[in-house]
Parts: C-alpha cells; structure tokens; sequence
C-alpha cells in the first residue's frame, strides 16, 4: 500500500522500481527540483532522470549494498558453521548448512568431471547467496523502503531492497561466471584450442579454402552461443526476480485485500527462490563443465 | 535497465566471496563432515563388534552355566553316593564290632564257666577227700589213695 498518499499507482511503482544511484552530476544540470549545480558534484539521484544522466560510473548503493550485506552474512555464517569445533553430531542450524554443502557437492562431482579446487566453492557461494538476495523478495515490499525513508528523513528516497531485481547484480554475477568458462577453455585447451573451437566448429571441411570460408560463419554461430551463456543466465535470474517484484508491487496496491493475495504469491514465489538459485548455480557448473571437456 | 559501475562492484564482490569461500568455507566444512563420516562409520563399527562379542559372551555364559549345572549334579550324586557308602561302611563296621563284643564275652564266660568247673572240681575232690577221711578215719593211707582221687576227680 502506498504511504504516500499523493502518489499515483503507476508513480508507486516506478518509485519502488528506482534504483538509489549515487553518482556525478555536471556543472549546470538542473535537478529534478529545478536547482541549477553550480559544479558538477557526487550525489544521490532524485528522479530516474538523474540517474540515467549520471552515466555508467554511478552505483544502486541499494542493491549493491544489499548484495554485499547479504554475501558477507553467507560468509560470516557458513565460516562460523565451518570453523566451529564440535566433535558431536551437528546442532539444526549446523545441519542446514551442511545439507546446502552436500547438495552442492553432490551436484558438481555429479556434472564436473575435472578436478577443480574452485568450481564447488563457486556453486555454493551463488547458490546460497542468490538464495538471499532472493529471499530479500518475500519482505514485504514497501516495510524496508519506509524504513529507510523514515531513517534517512527523506520521504522520497528511492530504496530497491531485492538485489536480483537489478541486471546489474545478475549481470555481475553471470561476467564473473563468463570469464571462469573463457579462463578455463584456454587453461584445459590453450588459447590456440580455444581459437579452435570458436572457429573450426560446427562447419568444416578438408579443403583449406572451404574451411577459410567457414571460419566466419563459425565464428559468428560459435560467438554468439558463447555470449548467450552469461546473457541468458543473467537475465533469466533478473526477470523471474522483477516479474515476481512487480507482482507484489501490483498486489500490494489493494489495500486491505492485499493480505490474501499476498500470502498465496509469497508462498509460490517461495518455490521460485530457490529454484531460480538452483538453476543459476546448476547451469554455472554446466557451463564450466563444458568449457573444461576437451572435444 | 540502465547499466552502470554496479556491475563492476557486484563482479568485485562476486570474486572476493568465491574466493572467501574457497579458501575459509568449503575446505573446512568438506574436512569437518568427512570426519563426521569416518566417526560414524568406525562407531556403526565398533557397535558391530561389540554386539558380535556380546552374542558370543552369551553363547559361552550359556556354555558356562550348562557345564556348572553338569559339574554340580556331578558333586551331587558323588556325595550322595559317598554318603550311602559311608552309611554301609559304619553299618558293616558295626555289625562286626557288636559280633567281635559278643564273640569275647561269649569266650569271657567260657573262661569263667571252665574256670568255675575247676574250682569247684577241686572243691568237690578236697570234700571227697575230706569225707573218705572222716569215713576210713586213720587207716586210710594217705598217699596211697591220693592216686585213687585224683584219677577220679579227673574223671569228673
């Protein structure tokens, strides 16, 4: 429901779709309150305007925020879990954690045949941790913003709490994973195999000059199954996440009748969250498998 | 969907987690739940055998007990029958020694009979004598019928 009275619904929910950008202003751009900047200066945008005028070098202190809060709870827990000295059998909490370790455990030595130090370590971290920034969805929408906006006395602040509502964090997520399956192509192939693969498949031939005509066209096939990867992983995160936040945002609108609809989308999206994380992690370790297999 | 240096921070902090985690995480829960596993699996074990020792422990404690009852009922009719014998012995010990008493009594009395006969014999021939004197008064010579006596007295 929104607080703000004077807000329209469609105000409401572009509201709740902005990200908090900090980032720079130039010199003499007039805000959104008409101020004209004297000098450009480092500050939070007041409209989505602003935001997309600060350009690339701005931050979602939001999301980003939220995110890191959120990866350095899984690490300060799952060490805690990890460094304790318990001869005996493990407490509840204890056994969650260990049951997350073998599931993801289980999983990579059932796909990745290689042996890898990092690719285990990997899959738990974005499986635990887009598990959270997930669950960040079930809260329901406006308490966290409010929060924030009481807090920081500024009833316009804009505060984005679900991080995978954000291509930025899945996209940042999905470049880490890209440039694993690129490293790890060249390491198990060299860059000469690598080279190879992009070009040489799926056409080709025993004639030289053929097979120069093919490259291109490999090239181009090869390419673009390659940048599909991160592409698809990200954005298939980002828009199950945003799609299921935009329905809480719609559901949230009805005032008082709200409760029930909200109670049975918060209990489907509880199937969603750790599906979408599954996935995520499951289609990494797949990915990386593939680029560790020599052909 | 505007994009902007988020993206580098969440990549940032991506790899620094990883990295956390493949170096203070997963090794150490791996290690730890290994462990567990090991324990588990020596004291599922240790139970085994401990229970293989106790049917075993059973099996000789019922060994044990049948051969005390066998060596018990052993002792038993041992001494019953070491018993019954003694029973015999003291019976036949007494039957023999009551007829060894009654045998020497038997010949104390004998003794004392014969010895009686004696006396009196020689009672009898001291009166006889006595008597023939009194009767044949001074005639009667003494030696000479002495012989007459004695043979009659041995008669007796």
């Amino acid at each position: 429901m929104a607080a703000e009275g004077e807000l329209t619904s469609n105000e409401y929910i572009q509201h709740h779709l902005q990200n908090m950008v900090f980032g720079k202003l130039p010199a003499s751009y007039e805000r959104a309150d008409g101020q004209v900047l004297q000098e450009s200066a480092w500050t939070l945008a007041h409209s989505p305007q602003e935001a997309k005028d600060m350009g690339f070098w701005s931050v979602n202190v939001d999301t980003l925020g939220w995110s890191i809060f959120l990866g350095c709870l899984f690490c300060f827990v799952f060490h805690r879990v990890a460094k304790r000295v318990s001869e005996g059998a493990p407490s509840g909490f204890a056994n969650f954690v260990e049951m997350m370790v073998e599931v993801v455990d289980k999983n990579v030595s059932d796909i990745f045949h290689g042996k890898s130090n990092v690719i285990a370590p990997l899959a738990l971290t974005i499986f635990v941790w887009v598990i959270l920034m997930n669950i960040m969805d079930i809260v329901p929408v406006d308490w966290l913003p409010i929060l924030a906006q009481t807090l920081s006395g500024d009833p316009h602040l804009y505060f984005k709490v679900v991080p995978t509502t954000d291509p930025n964090i899945t996209f940042g997520l999905s470049i880490g994973v890209f440039v694993l399956i690129i490293f790890y192509s060249i390491k198990m192939k060299g860059i000469g195999g690598f080279i190879g693969e992009l070009t040489l498949h799926p056409f080709n031939s025993k004639n030289i000059f053929v097979q120069i005509l093919f490259i291109p066209f490999n090239f181009i096939l090869e390419g673009i199954s390659l940048i599909a990867k991160p592409v698809s992983l990200a954005l298939r995160l980002f828009g199950n996440l945003y799609a299921a936040e935009l329905i809480f945002l719609l559901i949230a609108m009805l005032g008082y009748y709200q409760f029930p609809f909200h109670f049975v989308w918060a209990v489907f999206h509880i199937l969603v969250i750790p599906l979408q994380a599954f996935v995520f992690m499951m289609l990494t370790i797949v990915y990386l498998s593939m680029a560790h297999d020599t052909h | 969907m505007n994009f902007n240096a988020t993206l580098i921070g969440q990549t940032f902090a991506f790899v620094v987690f990883v990295w956390f985690t493949m170096k203070f995480v997963w090794p150490l829960l791996l290690k730890q739940m290994h462990d567990r596993e090991t324990r588990i699996a020596d004291g599922l074990a240790a139970a085994e055998k401990g229970q293989k020792a106790l049917e075993e422990a059973e099996i000789r404690l019922t060994e044990l007990v049948d051969e005390g009852k066998q060596q018990a009922a052993e002792i038993i009719s041992q001494a019953q029958r070491r018993g019954d014998e003694i029973v015999e012995e003291s019976k036949s010990t007494a039957k023999s020694e009551g007829q060894r008493l009654i045998h020497a009594a038997e010949a104390e009395i004998e003794r004392d009979k014969t010895q009686a006969r004696e006396d009196l014999r020689k009672e009898v021939a001291t009166l006889a004598l006595a008597g023939v004197e009194q009767i044949l008064m001074r005639e009667v010579d003494r030696n000479a019928h002495n012989e007459i006596i004695t043979k009659l007295s041995s008669e007796l």
